[in-house]
């Protein structure tokens, strides 16, 4: 809320400079956006009176204006609004003045005539057009007659006030309302402020109870009175009530509605007037709306209205959406005479519901979602009559048509000096937290310890002791609260199993050259359903906010490739990344997700570049693999890793892939993607892994243990053979490991040959067999009756020829 | 000529031969020429028999004196000339140095994933546990068990992703506390525990904004917690995220799940609290949001509030690591450039 400090001196003597109070508020209260005037950033604004205006010669809208600014000489400025006049008092700018968007005003010529400043419209001076007068629209701002010539517009206009602009939390809807940040900055000072008074003369012949009758829901609205004010004028309000308006944002109408707007920034009570004349019967119902039913509300739209939709009614049809927006039907106009002023408090659930619906937001609904004080609402009423009758001339009829009026009893909660300190971790006493119930004005006694507490109706957000801390540590001040550290039974703080795998597999991937990235987990439907290690259904939001994040994904690897074409269009060639996460897994009958922690990588191009000395290690399958070997080595898992050939991932190249499995458990691929998809992505050849890592968790983990190191030498035998090109490497080792006797430690692959010096269809592979005794000195012997058992082996299963 | 003189004179050549040597063959050639068995030393020694035996032991021991002297010269150039030769070799070697080491592949983690850990290791110091939980949630746990029952004005401060009207991608890490709380056997001890992980909102990205964020939730649980200890808590935050220099403040604020709810703020780091376009010339930043847990979500989780009660906090790793290192885009965080991963590697 827009707070003037005119306004709030008239409620509290606060002998404070603006800036020191917008703190205060905001280390004790409410944040507080900015502390302005509306004049800030303007200069040399005065008022002048136009003692002549003449039509410029060379152009059929310019006026040339002799314009007194209290000085000996007038000025002369050409003009081109078409309401200047001759004897007005406006808004000048003189040469060297600012005005609004940091704009300078010099002498300069108009079409050959000398203009020595500006007479200025009040959107020319900040003014936004949402609050500008509607009768200035489309010209200048005419002053009283009564400013002086020469003086500044500032104070006329209420610029040079000092503006505390609040930003509330939905639970301070007290503070959307002069009386109520009154209380509040008068707790905070520990001043009591002065409410407004106001005199109530129902000098009207008729009494309100037979001019309206009521049918209200009070499920609906709780509180509805009405007042009628009759035979008044409407007319423009007087300047002062202007001022309150626009310095709080809103912009003045007329006398009827700018008193409705007045009274409800005074008491946070949004108030409606109906032309009483306007109505089709004198019968006013708070009711749902009927499916479907139609109403054309105040900006011209004509709404369908809902049947969660609260209207206020006549006997025939809805006249207003209830505290959201008035009917065009019973608006006040000119010829209005009669006024029905509404003062009534509606369900804020529903007023939020249809508000958003209709996308109305305005000054009332928000503050009937916030809450509003039931205290003040007779008060607010009267006094809107009172002002209405003052302003428009007219009469206030007697008495108030009440169409319900449920009492809000004030909360009683009570609270011990002991909590209190217990919570806040402070030593108050008992004066300390009596002085500040005190300073809020809440009634409350004490017995030395127990505080007893009468939360008045406009504080609506206190109900329970918790409330009523807050307010004692915000008002002795969180400065003032001492800071210590938790303490009592001790408790052992560690990361557990699965966390410090995932820490380390992090560690690790990095270790590998590869980044860790954060890619969105939300993504299309299409992506998520790549590169899946499993069947599931998609999870998808109901309303997304964009095409692009829809579906919660069910692999890593497609985020990886969106990051690769991200850097790959910003001319990043090698790129290597992984990313630690989770995938959303839906089997068809459930609502909710399975979330499983997968890790996965993606690389292009080379881990490190080409340099004077060194080749770039450019990644191919090998290199992927060789991250996936180390990785799953790392994890030291209990059963064996092994690879087989897939072509069961139709986003992977068929040839170039392989599952990967722990004993006998699939955890994952590695391979390249598919070049079709590499070119739908918009990316080079890129390789990548998945794998999940929730499995690689739960697998069984070998302990650690101590072996040790054989005193005895090793002996090695190396082997080369011709075998059939479909022949793997995983068979031969599997062969001379089954075949190798006690004392092989070790097969090692060392060559692989294919070309034109060999037979077609064939490849020669070559091995160094490592064989061990721990006991005792290999004889040379044995070694070689284990290795041609091998070759024996070799021969006989696969054909193959030993080179 | 006699034999000592002789001997003086094979003694004073070889010197001087020694010393004219310039590799070790040469040096090699005048040892076997002077002192093997054909030499001129033991060829003069032979000569003894016609010396006095008054002047034959002399003689005899000068003579071994010169071959000792010999010797030990020759063994003396041989050092110099391998010395010289292995400098000669060193000298060949020569490296420009300053031409760029082969580059070895380094990653590194993400600069958000940095700063959770960050606060999971100072947390873990303190006895806290690191607990996770759905990042698909119901709505029971984001929003009710939070005090935010259905139609509540706050649950418009959170835009929500709703995959179906109970289930949801959950708004805040909050909803861990409610898991935790239930989970916790408290006859074991308090509950301390952070909850760091990825949040959803629905909004539409751009530098400020992300439909996915990170947020860490702290929330200790025992039977004297204190909003001081809080105090004292986020301090420690501030200081092991951003340096001793910085302060802390706080500030009334409103979230459903905390009574009394307070925002912290910490000294501008852009203009260290003197006021700047960073902070709106306040001095301060907000930085988190925290308070002392709602009676009503300790009741939700099983929790008796009239013995138990204790703070809660939640912080944004994202708007921490924009502010700390000056990310003027949230954007980034997300895109995963290599060029923007690779710049987080300094200790500070
Ligand atoms: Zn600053």
């Amino acid at each position: 809320m827009k707070v003037s400090m005119d306004w709030l001196n008239e409620y509290l003597t606060l002998d404070v400079d603006p800036q020191t109070l917008g703190e205060k508020i905001e280390r004790t209260a409410v944040e507080v956006d900015q502390v302005y005037k509306m004049s800030d950033g303007m200069s040399k604004l005065v008022v002048g009176e136009t003692l002549s205006v003449e039509p410029h010669p060379d152009s059929d809208h310019l006026h040339i204006c002799q314009v007194d600014v209290g000085e000996d000489e007038p000025l002369q400025i050409v003009c081109g609004a078409p309401n200047v006049a001759t004897g007005q008092k406006v808004i000048v700018a003189l040469p060297g003045a600012w005005i609004a968007g940091h704009h300078k005003i010099k002498k300069s010529k108009m079409r050959g005539v000398a203009s020595n400043g500006m007479l200025c419209a009040l959107q020319e001076i900040g003014f936004d057009e949402k609050i500008a007068p509607k009768a200035y629209d489309e010209g200048i701002y005419i002053l009283p007659a009564d400013s002086e010539n020469g003086s500044s517009v500032f104070p006329i206009l209420g610029m040079d006030d000092d503006i505390v602009e609040t930003d509330l939390t939905p639970n301070r809807g007290d503070m959307n309302s002069m009386n109520g940040t009154a209380w509040e900055v008068g707790a905070i000072y520990g001043k009591t402020p002065k409410m407004p008074t106001f005199s109530l003369n129902e000098d009207g012949s008729r009494k309100v109870s037979d001019l309206l009758q009521f049918s209200v829901d009070a499920a609906l609205a709780p509180t509805y009175k009405m007042r009628v004010v009759s035979g008044v004028t409407i007319q423009d309000s007087p300047l002062w009530l202007q001022k309150r308006l626009w310095e709080a944002g809103m912009r003045p109408i007329n006398n009827i509605v700018d008193v409705t707007n007045y009274i409800m920034l005074t008491y946070g009570q949004p108030l409606h007037a109906f032309d009483y004349d306007k109505l089709s019967s004198h019968h006013i119902h708070v009711r749902l709306a009927d499916a479907g039913e139609h109403l054309t509300t105040l900006d011209g739209e004509n709404r369908t209205l809902r049947d969660s939709d609260m209207v206020i009614a006549d006997d025939k049809h809805a006249i207003a959406i209830a505290g959201t927006m008035g009917g065009l039907d019973t608006e006040i106009d000119d010829n209005t005479t009669t006024i029905a002023i509404e003062s009534a408090i509606f369900d804020p659930i529903k007023i939020r519901k249809t508000a958003r619906f209709f996308n109305l937001h305005s000054e009332a609904s928000m503050r009937f979602e916030r809450g509003v004080n039931k205290d003040d609402n007779q008060n607010a009423l009267d006094h809107a009559a009172a002002l209405m009758a003052e302003l428009g001339l007219g009469q206030t009829e007697q008495g108030t048509g009440v169409g319900s009026d449920t009492p809000v009893e004030p909360a009683k909660v009570s609270v011990t000096l002991t909590r209190i300190n217990h919570v806040l971790g402070t030593q108050l006493t008992v004066d300390q937290v009596q002085n500040i119930f005190d300073h809020l004005n809440f009634p409350t006694d004490n017995d030395g310890e127990t505080f007893n507490v009468t939360v008045p109706a406009r504080r609506w957000d206190i109900h329970i002791e918790a409330d009523l801390f807050e307010e004692v540590a915000r008002l002795y001040g969180y400065d003032n609260i001492p800071s210590t550290l938790p303490y009592g039974t001790m408790t052992p703080g560690a990361l557990t199993f699965k966390q410090r795998i995932i820490r380390d597999s992090r560690r690790l991937l990095e270790g590998a050259g590869l980044n860790q990235a954060i890619s969105y987990a939300l993504t299309t439907t299409a992506k998520a359903e790549q590169f899946m290690m499993r069947d599931s259904e998609p999870t998808e939001l109901a309303f997304p906010m964009s095409t692009d994040h829809t579906t919660a994904r069910m692999n890593l690897i497609s985020g990886l490739l969106d990051d690769i074409a991200y850097n790959v269009a910003r001319k990043q060639k090698n790129v290597a990344l992984y990313e630690q996460g989770r995938v959303f897994y839906r089997d068809g009958d459930a609502i909710r997700p399975l979330e499983v922690e997968h890790i996965a990588g993606a690389v292009t191009g080379a881990l490190t570049k080409k340099t004077w000395h060194a080749e770039a290690d450019t990644v191919d399958f090998y290199g992927i693999k060789g991250i996936v070997d180390l990785f799953l080595h790392d994890m030291g898992l209990s059963k064996p890793v092994h690879y087989e050939a897939t072509q069961a991932h139709a986003q992977m190249h068929p040839g170039r892939t392989a599952d990967i499995y722990v004993g006998d458990q699939a955890v994952g691929f590695v391979g390249q993607v598919h070049p079709e998809i590499a070119s739908d992505y918009k990316i080079p050849d890129t390789y990548v892994f998945e794998l999940n890592l929730q499995a690689l968790i739960d697998a069984p983990h070998d302990q650690q243990q101590y072996e040790p190191i054989s005193k005895f030498p090793d002996v090695t035998r190396d082997i080369a053979i011709l075998v059939d090109q479909s022949v793997t490497n995983a068979d031969v080792v599997a062969l001379i490991n089954k075949r190798g006797g006690a004392h092989l430690a070790d097969v090692q692959l060392f060559d692989v040959y294919e070309g034109v010096h060999l037979p077609t269809g064939k490849k020669s592979l070559a091995y160094t067999l490592t064989y061990r005794d721990r006991q005792a000195t290999l004889v040379e012997a044995d070694v070689t009756k284990a290795f041609d058992k091998v070759t024996a082996a070799l021969e006989k299963e696969f054909d193959a020829e030993i080179r | 000529m006699a034999l000592r003189e002789r001997l003086q004179e094979l003694h004073d050549r070889g010197l001087a031969d020694i010393k004219k040597g310039d590799s070790l063959d040469r040096i090699n050639e005048i040892r076997v020429q002077l002192l093997g068995k054909k030499g001129p030393i033991t060829q003069a020694l032979r000569g003894l028999r016609d010396v006095s035996a008054e002047e034959r032991p002399k003689i005899g021991s000068f003579a071994n004196q010169i071959r000792d002297e010999l010797t030990a010269a020759i063994e003396e150039r041989n050092q110099e000339l391998k010395k010289a030769a292995i400098n000669a070799k060193l000298a060949s070697e020569t490296l420009d140095v300053t031409l760029p080491g082969t580059p070895v592949a380094q990653g590194q983690p993400h600069v958000i994933q940095r700063i959770i850990d960050q606060l999971e290791d100072m947390f873990l110091g303190m006895g806290y546990q690191v607990v996770d939980g759905p990042e698909v949630e119901d709505d029971h746990h984001n929003f009710e068990m939070m005090n935010l029952p259905k139609d509540h004005p706050a649950r418009d401060m959170q835009d929500t992703f709703y995959i179906t009207p109970e289930i949801l991608m959950r708004t805040h890490t909050s909803p861990n506390q409610a898991r935790a709380m239930e989970a916790h056997d408290f006859s074991k001890g308090p509950l301390k525990m952070i909850s760091p992980g990825r949040v959803y909102r629905r909004d539409t990205d751009d530098a400020t904004h992300s439909h996915q964020f990170h947020q860490v939730e702290g929330l200790v649980i025992d039977k004297h917690v204190t909003m001081a200890d809080l105090k004292g808590t986020l301090e420690m935050v501030a200081a092991n995220l951003f340096g001793d220099e910085f302060d802390v403040r706080l500030r009334p604020s409103y979230f459903p799940f905390t009574e009394p709810s307070v925002e912290a703020d910490i000294t501008c780091f852009n203009c260290m609290g003197k006021g700047c376009a960073v902070c709106k010339n306040t001095g301060w930043i907000e930085v988190l949001g925290a308070g002392m847990v709602h009676p009503n979500v300790l009741k939700m989780a099983g929790v008796d509030s009239s013995v138990y009660g204790g703070f809660a906090f939640g912080l944004g790793p994202d708007r921490f690591a924009m502010l700390k290192y000056g990310v003027d885009d949230i954007r980034n965080f997300y895109l995963n450039d290599t060029r923007f991963l690779t710049q987080f590697y300094k200790r500070g």
